[in-house]
């Protein structure tokens, strides 16, 4: 039973991550692009903590947390450029 | 019959994980304008991934044996930081596409992030003129 769910939500998550891609191609402004990047690590964080479930193992759980983290101060790092055209002043 | 009770929370929370992924993802995707746009994903993605990661923590609890907490720092980290995303975005829409004149007014000692202050500046400077 947990097999089928999990099957199903790789296929979710797979299908949300083409989606994110496709949107990420035909955005109109860089503002839409940023949101599908942000949305593309979410979905990959899920993506990987389903692939430990599957395999029964740990050891993705701190990739997860690094990408976690990396994606926040990089959607961070984006929305501070458009917001004042740099990053560090 | 725990093992059985488990099993099913466990599906539970995963079917619903993954079809609030697909419809945030779909959102993102059908959403006329962009700070709906900006509903989609922050809501329902981070609920997606909080039902993975619940759904996580009882796998390990309960098929393998060895409890872990790894999935609720994820959690955590995740319910604190989507919403300072968001507000970033917004902020930097706002700077970008939205003019002052169709803002509601902010209350009187306040005005709208993502405006520079300098604009703010010059504009009471013109209306006190006028």
């Amino acid at each position: 039973m947990i097999d089928y769910a999990i099957w199903f939500a790789f296929a979710c998550f797979g299908a949300a991550l083409l989606m994110n891609l496709w949107k990420i191609v035909t955005a109109e402004g860089v503002g839409d692009r940023v949101l599908a990047l942000d949305t593309m690590v979410i979905n990959a964080i899920a993506l990987l903590v389903l692939f430990g479930m599957s395999n029964g193992t740990e050891i993705f759980f701190e990739a997860a947390m690094i990408i976690a983290m990396l994606g926040f101060v990089s959607t961070v790092a984006y929305a501070r450029f458009m917001l004042r055209g740099n990053i560090i002043e | 019959m725990i093992l059985t009770l488990s099993e099913l929370l466990i599906t539970i929370s995963l079917m619903l994980a993954g079809v609030f992924g697909f419809v945030g993802s779909f959102g993102l995707i059908k959403l006329p304008d962009p700070m709906s746009r900006l509903h989609a994903p922050t809501k329902a993605t981070t609920l997606g991934v909080g039902g993975v990661l619940i759904a996580s923590l009882i796998h390990a609890l309960m098929i393998e044996g060895t409890p872990s907490f790894h999935e609720l720092l994820i959690t955590l980290f995740l319910f604190l930081t989507a919403p300072v995303t968001a507000n970033f975005i917004a902020k930097a829409h706002i700077h970008r596409h939205v003019e002052k004149a169709d803002l509601p007014d902010p209350s009187p000692d306040q005005s709208w992030a993502g405006l520079t202050i300098g604009e703010d500046v010059q504009d009471d400077a013109e209306a006190s003129d006028a």
